[in-house]
């Protein structure tokens, strides 16, 4: 990977540089090709693709898109739906809106993290879970809720929220059991 | 006869898909040719799945319904024809007491069309609005009704719709733009989502003559990623309008033409501020700035833009069709017609409903959304999400307009009305709303960054039981100052949740100080975990839970809690079988 500054070369540390395959990108610059105002969308198809954003492809898309690769970055960090990391195969969405928190959101959320051992915004070590804070799913009315892969979990308390939980771990573990 | 479901992002969460499905292979097993209406929500959503049955007698509405019930209905209702009473919580004849006292504009259609079909929408009286304005008024007609309408903006300022529209057909330049904030960011608001979800033509179309009236020929929604339902179904309702040419070239040959986009927001609290959204729509950071110029004069690339919320434009087909006079008839003196609000928290009936301004608090509160939960004791309302306040019990009776709101100290805001009962902590909900706008600030302004920074920092100590009566006296002045030295209307208001809250429950922030105590029993560094000895048995459950071995006790003899060693984890209380734990 190329640096030109060495502030540069500790913000890579903040990414994951796994090699990606870079020339999927090409059908996203042709979708945005002479399109003024599309970095955002840019970034988000990037996205969609890689299902995190790697360094290699945002200094790709500040070679060619002519911007500096700081504003890029920028970007990315400025806005809460851009990953820097991969994530696991299951993405837990807690909500944080004010009916799940007069509800007892914090109480399910402190569970879920002493069941996968990890804060919000870590995933976990076999790769399974990711655990993120959102804004507001807008159930409010099945506060506390939770989110796993698009599907919507509501009504939880601290036990119920851990049997999700160990319900997916079983259901992986029998499928491996099974693949083997 | 047809069956009816509702899929919302409520009705969907609550498992409304799975019912659906249970009913199409009840009907294919049993070669019954009955149409299934899917809808957006109808602002029930404590009640989701909900199943309306319409037969020949009427609709019946079936609520909270599980697939061993839907088996049911099909069954008697469906096959049958006997309708289940125990299961029934409404029909047309005998409408839910929820939706008894509400007026519906915004939400004329949520719930009962199709959301995906532009024939409902149009079957429903929709599109004759834009044929009305197109061929029989002038822009300056158009403006003239929505000004004698008295419709203003409701994404929460309450800023006069027309002004705006006349002010950006006013600018000079042939290039204009509009464009819709559905980017509702306010963690307890779900009005637009729901109004997009179950209504997008209406959206559309009042985008449609808005570009009429002020001279815009491109328009954009920009809506967040996160809510895909609403995107999808936006995405449809687009393509239906172009095909029947109601979006693009020469509309219903009236010379016309407007563009409709999508542009999703990528998650930024800041951009429902009007000059932080047009940067993000240009793909830059969304950082506010200063205004003037407003957009209407300098907005998207430099060009007159306007901007209204969803809920705004979804009024606008409704005046334009029956008239200005006619939505001022509700309403008070300054704030006319209705207004939606998604009702959450601690509430028995939790949704979406629509009631005409100037209905007190204590109506909404209590006769339709039902009362509090488990009839516990009513402590505050939160409107206006982290720019608005919390409204007391004594101001109950207070009615629901801008300026009878803003006299509290909260604000309209969009919609989001959470109410909160005895167990819920004031100081625990300011430090909740600080978290946010601390998390969602900018960072372009100084006091907005840091100061909230510091504000959070004081709240966080009082709930920890470590605050001063003097911390009062600078949170109060930082409040002050993160309000003048703020460019934005984040930053401007992001005190007020602090500022109501010491208005209203002063003395819930002196228990925090004084006696170390939290009143609500929320902030768990103040509380203490007790062994009622007359209730406890000697079961020695709760011992052996304990993580830090602070609760010792002979066996079959009552046990007790080591204060020094206790982490507060909360353990012992949900192990104990007799509810000899306690906490103070």
């Amino acid at each position: 990977m190329d640096v030109s500054c060495s502030c540069e070369e500790k913000l890579s540390l903040n990414f994951d540089d796994k090699k990606v395959d870079l020339s999927l990108m090409e059908p996203i610059f042709k979708k945005y090709e002479g399109q003024s105002a599309s970095l955002i969308s840019i970034l988000q198809d990037t996205q969609e693709l890689y299902g995190y954003l790697p360094l290699s492809a945002l200094n790709l898309i500040a070679e060619r898109t002519g911007s500096k690769r700081a504003k890029i970055y920028g970007i990315a960090t400025f806005y809460a739906q851009f990953r820097l990391n991969p994530t696991g195969k299951y993405i837990i969405l807690q909500c944080q809106g004010t009916a799940c928190h007069v509800n007892g959101s914090k109480e399910v959320s402190r569970a879920i993290c002493e069941e996968l051992n990890i804060k919000p915004g870590e995933t976990t070590e076999d790769g399974l879970f990711t655990l993120e804070d959102v804004a507001c799913l807008g159930c409010c009315s099945l506060a506390p809720v939770i989110m796993i892969n698009g599907e919507a979990y509501g009504n939880l308390t601290p036990d119920s929220a851990k049997k999700i939980i160990r319900d997916i771990y079983e259901k992986e573990r029998r499928k491996n059991s099974d693949e083997n | 006869m047809k069956i009816r479901i509702g899929l919302g992002s409520c009705g969907i969460a609550a498992g409304g898909r799975k019912i659906k499905n249970i009913f199409e292979k009840l009907l294919k097993e049993s070669n019954k040719q009955i149409e299934i209406i899917t809808t957006g929500c109808i602002g029930m959503c404590y009640l989701e799945p909900i199943v309306d049955i319409i037969d020949d007698n009427g609709t019946y509405t079936y609520a909270n319904v599980s697939p061993s019930m839907a088996e049911e209905i099909f069954n008697e209702h469906i096959l049958k024809g006997l309708p289940i009473e125990k299961y029934i919580v409404s029909t047309d004849k005998k409408p839910h007491p929820q939706l008894e006292k509400q007026v519906r504009i915004v939400l004329r259609n949520c719930g009962i069309i199709n959301p995906e079909s532009i024939e409902d929408y149009i079957e429903a009286g929709g599109y004759s609005a834009l044929k009305k304005a197109l061929s029989q008024m002038t822009p300056e007609e158009v403006i003239e009704e929505v000004k004698i309408s008295g419709l203003r903006g409701r994404g929460g300022a309450g800023f006069p719709t027309w002004f705006k529209w006349n002010a950006a057909r006013a600018s000079k330049g042939n290039e204009k733009y509009i464009v819709c904030n559905a980017d509702e960011g306010d963690p307890g608001a779900f009005m637009d989502r729901s109004v997009i979800e179950g209504d997008p033509h209406s959206l559309i179309e009042g985008m449609i003559i808005a570009a009429y009236a002020i001279g815009a020929h491109t328009g954009f929604v920009y809506v967040r990623a996160e809510y895909p339902l609403a995107i999808e179904r936006l995405n449809i309702a687009i393509e239906q309008a172009k095909e029947k040419n109601l979006l693009g070239e020469n509309i219903l040959n009236s010379g016309f033409d407007f563009e409709l986009k999508i542009k999703m927001g990528a998650g930024a609290f800041v951009c429902g501020e009007e000059t932080a959204l047009i940067a993000s729509l240009e793909g830059e950071r969304g950082m506010p700035r200063l205004k003037p110029p407003f957009p209407a004069q300098s907005g998207f690339f430099g060009k007159p833009t306007n901007i209204n919320n969803v809920e705004t434009y979804a009024n606008v087909p409704w005046i334009i069709k029956n008239g200005g006079q006619e939505f001022a008839k509700y309403g008070t003196e300054k704030s006319k017609g209705t207004k939606v609000f998604a009702l959450a928290g601690k509430i028995k009936r939790g949704g979406l409903i629509e009631v005409p301004m100037g209905m007190t608090l204590r109506e909404v509160i209590y006769e339709i959304g039902g009362g509090i939960k488990e009839d516990k004791e009513f402590k505050a309302v939160q409107m206006g999400g982290p720019s608005g306040g919390c409204i007391p019990k004594e101001l109950l009776d207070t009615p629901v307009d801008y300026e009878s709101i803003n006299s509290t100290g909260a604000i309209m805001g969009s919609g989001g009305m959470i109410v909160m009962d005895e167990t819920t902590c004031m100081v625990d909900i300011a430090r909740f709303f600080l978290d946010f706008t601390c998390k969602e600030s900018c960072g372009k302004c100084i006091y907005c960054r840091i100061g909230t920074k510091r504000m959070l920092e004081i709240l966080n100590n009082i709930s920890e039981g470590k605050g001063t009566v003097e911390d009062l006296e600078i949170l109060e002045e930082l409040c002050y100052s993160v309000k003048d030295g703020s460019l934005c209307g984040l930053g401007q208001t992001a005190p007020n949740p602090v500022l109501t809250t010491l208005k209203y429950f002063k003395d819930e922030y002196l228990s925090h100080i004084n006696d170390k105590k939290c009143p609500a029993k929320q902030c768990r560094a103040l509380l203490s975990y007790k062994i009622d000895a007359e209730k406890c048995i000697g079961c020695t459950m709760c011992a052996k839970s304990c993580p830090t071995s602070a609760i010792s006790g002979e066996r079959k003899k009552a046990h007790t809690i080591a204060q020094d060693k206790c982490i507060k984890c909360g353990n012992c209380i949900k192990t104990c079988k007799f509810n000899a734990i306690y906490t103070e």
